[in-house]
Order: C-alpha cells, then structure tokens, then sequence
C-alpha cells in the first residue's frame, strides 16, 4: 500500500478534501470544548450559528471581518504574484500610525476632506513599510519572507516608541494617542451599528482587485508570475516589476486596514491596534484560494468565529482563543487535505513506471 | 550617569540564554533547508508545558523535561507538515505558531482563568552575590557545552555532514544515499526541542511564572540572528550577546532615566535593523542553504 500521484483529479475532490478538513477542524477542537467543560454540539452553534441569528450578531461579524478583508485581500494579491508578503502586520500597524499622524495633526478638517486624507494617509504608511523589502527583492534579489517578517516587530516598536515618546495622551498621560479630529471619525454604514465605512472601503477595494485579477490581462500575468516565473518571463512578462508594483500594492492595502481600524473603530492609536490581523490575513488569503471571493468568505467565517468565541466565552466559560485554535487548525488542515488530493491509495505496487511520481 | 558594568555583563548573558538555545535550534533546522517559522509559537510552547508541567509536580526539572517533549512533537508537526506533506513553509510555519499559542493561551486562561500563578520552585542562580558570574545553570550551558558541541557536530562529525547536504543539495544528498526525509525530520525535532528549552528557561528560571506576552517576538529575533550570522554558530551567538546587549543597556537606562535622548525601543529594533541592513549590503553575496524552503520530491 502506498501513495502515488494521481494521473487526473476528478472534479469533486477538491471540495471533498475542503470538507474534510473541516470535519476534522471540528472533531479537534471538541477536545479543548470538551477540556473547559462544555458540550461540543452545544459550543459549534453558539461558535458558527449564533452571531448569524441576530443583527446586533450579524453587525458584529462585519465589523470583525473588516481588517480582515484589508489583510486578507493584501496578501493575496502578493502571494498571487509569488511575492511572499508576510508583512501585512507591520503595513497595518504603519497605516495605523500613517492615519494617526494626519487625524491629530489637522484636527479640524471637516469629514469630506480627512475622510480621503486618512485613508491616504494609511496607504501610504502602508506602502512605505512594504518598499523597503520589496526593493531589495527587485534590486538584489533578496529573499522578501525573512525582511517583511521581521519589519513586524520592528513597526510595533515604532507604535509603542511612539506611544511612550510624542505621542503620549496629552489629557491622560496613558500610552495611547490623543484621539482624532472629529472629521476623521467614519460614519456608521448601517445605522445604529458599529459598522462603519471601512467596511465599504474594503468591499470596494476587494471588488476591484477581484476584477482586476480574474478579468484582466494583469491579473493574468500576476497569475502566470506566480506560478510559473519562468515561462512568464519567457513570454514576456516582466515578473520582477509586476512582483514589486503588486508588494507595493498589498502594503497600501494593508495599510488602508489600518487606517479603516483608526478612524472607524478607536478613534486613536493603540499599542493593541492590530490583534494579530496581518497574521491572520495569511490565513485568510491561503484560506481563500487568493481570490476576491474566497478572502471575502473566510474573512467572514473567521469574523463570525471571533464573534462566536467571544460569546462562547461569556456564556460557556469557554476561553476565547479558541477563535484563534479554530482558524490556525482550520488552515493547517485544509492545506494538508488539499496536498493529500494530489494522490490516491495504491493497494498493491504496480510496475514500478505506473508507481512512480 | 553611571552604569555598572558588571551588572550590565551579567543582565546581558541572562537575557542572550534564551536567544542561544532558540538560536541554534533554528540554525540547525535552517542548516537542513527548512526555514522554521513556527520557533515563536515553539519557544511560546515550550515556556508554558515547562511552567504547567513545574507548577503540578513541584519540579522546574519535570517542567523542563515536559518542555523538550512539547519540542520534539511541535517539531515532528512541522516536518509532517513541511516534509512529508511538502506545503509552503512559510505559510505552515506562520500557521503553526498561530495555533500553538492560541492552544497554550486557550489552556492558560482555562486554568488559571485570570490570576498570576508562580512556580514554589525555579531554577536558583549558581554563585550568588557574583554580578557576572551568578547565572542559570542553562546559561553556561547554553554558551559553554551547547554552542562548542554543536560547532563541532556541524563541523566535524558525519551527522553534520549529512545536514549540510540536504541543505546544500537534497538531490545529491538523496543519490549519496541521504535520506532527506530522516534527516529533516531529526533536525527539526531536535531544532525544536532546543527552541522549546529556550522559551522554558523564561519560565523556569527567570520569571518563575507564565505570562501570556512572555515569547515577545524573541522567535522573530532569532530568526534575524540566524541569517545575521549567516547560518554560522559562534556568529549567531555573538549577535545573541550583542542584541541582549543593547536590551540590558536599554533597561539600565530606563532605570536610571538620567539619559531619555535614544528610546528603548529603538535599540530593541536594531537587531532587526541590523539584519536588513546586512542582507541590503551583503545582497546577493548571502547565501542561502542550496534547498533553502523547498520540499524534496523525488523526480
């Protein structure tokens, strides 16, 4: 018995392994649901089912899934082009600080002005922490992982550098920043809700790129760059252009995340600004096979999660990182079951030439 | 303003302990072509099965054993996930760590829902009263039998040699009659047992308790240290004393506060800084280990 590579992959194969994977997802996370004392059925619907039954519920999950679009969509549109862009954690925190900068500074703008100057503002900041790696990458070649990796740390010792140093809270003397100009607050986008006009940025962002990837010739070439630089270069793309213009791309994205997570939801500059969200963007995007629609659907399964294990928290006594189990296991498994979907069982060794791979 | 030196020695080769053992777990795994990603949430593993499993039986020497076991399995989930699965590294890296914290800050909260447990017993500090000299067991381990014995493994031995070519060349190494799965599998399990040693000694000797920030991004800096050093031993470890060097300053100085002019934070980014700035000069002239981030097929 043993494991060969299959010669055609049946159409339905795909979704079963997904299915899988979430079966198996489920089946794991029983455990620790089990550890803390509650019934797993019980814990999935209040996790899955629950925040969806409600607006106020529902409301939440947008609002959750919000950085998660900006995140989810700038990494994918890098990892499309081959540019491993694990740095949307620091074009975050940038477009936080880029928002920051332009919200305490022009204090009076009135909305119609500092709406688009934050926004701005925060791609900028963005796309200024992704020019670093991404010219390295053109210029000499260098590996863009390790340097947008660790420009993470270094942009969340800027924020608290900033918040320890200039930025101290003039009224309270706590390590966050004074709070923005009124004109830079965004409007709710559903009445009576914290949802608020990220959520729309992101939707319109996300809608572009996902034309601009599956319509166009672009997104063709950034396809082809990614998956086969050679025979992209060979047909006349220039990969390491397309590569540095879609890094810069996805660091202003990123970086507008930030900027959607200032103005619509703290109104100022945290150290916890970021909950992780350019971290798990890399889930979302992996999740969410690259495309627009696949990061628009796991950024609000995750989003429903958190809701759900904050929920779960408060009525089971279920701690709440198990939003975060969920999601990481969720990854691991889906990529396993996806690389197993490449091969088939084999009972019996055949003539060595059919056996190998 | 004035500093003593001697402390200062002394907070430095504390806080480079953890960064060694880290340090040279990655730079083996490194060595065999995988970058491992998942060193943050390992350390962070590590820190907490050794805590947990020192606050139930009373022992930091259980909790240290526990947390080499936590090691070994989170290392042998990387390899299965990166050797014989063959997916992205970085993307399983990054997702391991993601879980392993979730799962340690998920047990943590379950357990002690809220309060600041500490351990009755910590590691205790050889030679007291000596500034320099009065250091963990795991320190002079670390730097004096540690970084020597897995210089000369490296160097010398036939393991060594077989590390260093499934990460130059699995190709060549699988036609020598290498086996780049055994080879990577051992290397990541021992790599990882070594990181989990490194996030226990937070636990188990320093602080003698757990805290849900106690990792802080040291996986990330010895990640830096790794390439700062080239793949190197006695590099990376001089990079460990350099960076916990300017932490220990940095800390001494936001004692004294008689000297506000650099922040602490600045001199926390330098290793980090430094590291960019090296490949940035270096360029191309760095090379990576020949099979660095991918999976081995046989064609």
């Amino acid at each position: 018995m043993k494991f060969v590579l299959r010669g055609h992959e049946p159409r339905w194969l795909a979704p079963v392994a997904v299915l899988v994977a979430v079966l198996v997802t489920l089946a794991l996370t029983a455990v620790p649901i089990r550890l803390a004392g509650a019934a797993p059925l019980a814990a999935y619907e209040r996790y899955l089912v629950t925040p969806l039954t409600s607006t106020s519920g529902l409301h939440e999950v947008l609002l959750t899934a919000t950085p998660l679009l900006f995140t989810g969509i700038a990494v994918a549109i890098a990892f499309r082009a081959g540019y491993w862009n694990i740095g949307a954690e620091g074009q975050f925190l940038l477009g936080a600080i880029g928002t920051t900068w332009v919200g305490t500074t022009f204090t009076d703008l009135p909305a119609p002005v500092a709406l688009p100057l934050g926004f701005l503002a925060g791609a900028a900041g963005g796309l200024l922490w992704a020019v670093v790696p991404a010219w390295l990458k053109r210029r000499a070649g260098i590996d863009e992982v390790v340097t947008t990796l660790l420009l993470n740390p270094v942009a969340l010792l800027v924020v608290q550098g900033l918040l320890n140093g200039p930025w101290r809270n003039s009224s309270s003397g706590f390590t966050d920043s004074d709070r923005l100009g009124s004109g830079f607050d965004l409007p709710a986008l559903i009445p009576d809700s914290r949802v608020h006009w990220g959520f729309g940025v992101a939707v319109v962002v996300i809608v572009v790129a996902g034309v601009v990837l599956a319509r166009t010739a672009t997104g063709v070439r950034i396809k082809a760059a990614g998956q086969a630089p050679r025979a992209a270069e060979f047909s006349g793309v220039d990969v390491g252009r397309l590569q540095w213009r879609c890094a810069l791309v996805s660091g202003a994205i990123a970086g507008l995340g930030g900027a959607s997570q200032v103005m619509g939801v703290q109104h100022q500059l945290t150290a916890g600004i970021s909950d992780g969200y350019g971290y798990t963007g890399v889930i979302v995007a992996t999740l969410g096979g690259l495309g627009a629609i696949g990061v628009v659907l796991v950024a609000l399964l995750l989003g429903d999660i958190s809701v759900g294990a904050q929920n779960v928290s408060l009525v089971l006594q279920v701690p709440a990182q198990l939003g975060a189990m969920f999601s990481a296991l969720l990854l691991l498994a889906v990529l396993s079951a996806m690389s197993w979907r490449r091969y088939r069982l084999q009972w019996r060794p055949r003539s060595r030439s059919g056996g190998s791979r | 303003m004035s500093i003593n030196l001697l402390a200062l020695i002394g907070a430095m080769l504390t806080i480079a302990t953890p960064l060694v053992w880290a340090g040279i777990g990655e730079l083996i795994t490194e060595r065999s072509g995988v970058l491992n990603l998942s060193i943050e949430g390992t350390m962070y593993l590590g820190a907490f099965i050794g805590f947990l499993a020192a606050a139930r039986s009373g022992s930091p020497w259980v909790g240290l054993l526990a947390a080499v076991v936590s090691g070994v399995v989170a290392g042998a989930l990387m390899a299965f996930f990166v050797v014989t699965l063959g997916l992205n590294q970085h993307v399983s890296g990054l997702g391991l760590t993601l879980l392993l914290i979730a799962i340690c800050e998920f047990t943590f909260r379950l357990l002690y829902a809220g309060d600041r447990p500490t351990l009755d017993d910590k590691f205790a500090v050889l030679f007291r009263g000596t500034d320099v000299l009065a250091q963990h067991w795991l320190t002079y381990v670390g730097f004096l039998v540690l970084a020597p014995v897995t210089w000369w493994v490296l160097r010398s031995t036939g393991l060594g040699m077989r590390l260093h070519a499934v990460g130059e060349s699995f190709e060549a190494a699988d036609v020598a009659g290498i086996s780049v799965t055994a080879t990577r599998y051992v290397a990541l399990m021992v790599g990882s047992a070594l990181m989990a040693i490194g996030g226990a000694f937070l636990t188990l000797a320093v602080l003698g308790s757990f805290t849900l920030d106690i990792v802080s991004g040291r996986g990330w800096v010895c990640i830096a240290l790794v390439i700062f050093a080239r793949w190197r031993v006695w590099p990376a470890v001089l990079g460990a004393l350099i960076f916990a060097g300017m932490d220990a300053l940095q800390l001494q100085l936001a004692i004294t506060s008689a000297f506000d002019a650099v922040p602490g934070e600045l001199m926390l980014a330098l290793p980090y800084l430094a590291v960019i700035a090296a490949l940035a000069i270096g360029g191309r002239t760095v090379r990576y280990p020949g099979s660095y981030l991918k999976a081995y097929r046989r064609a």
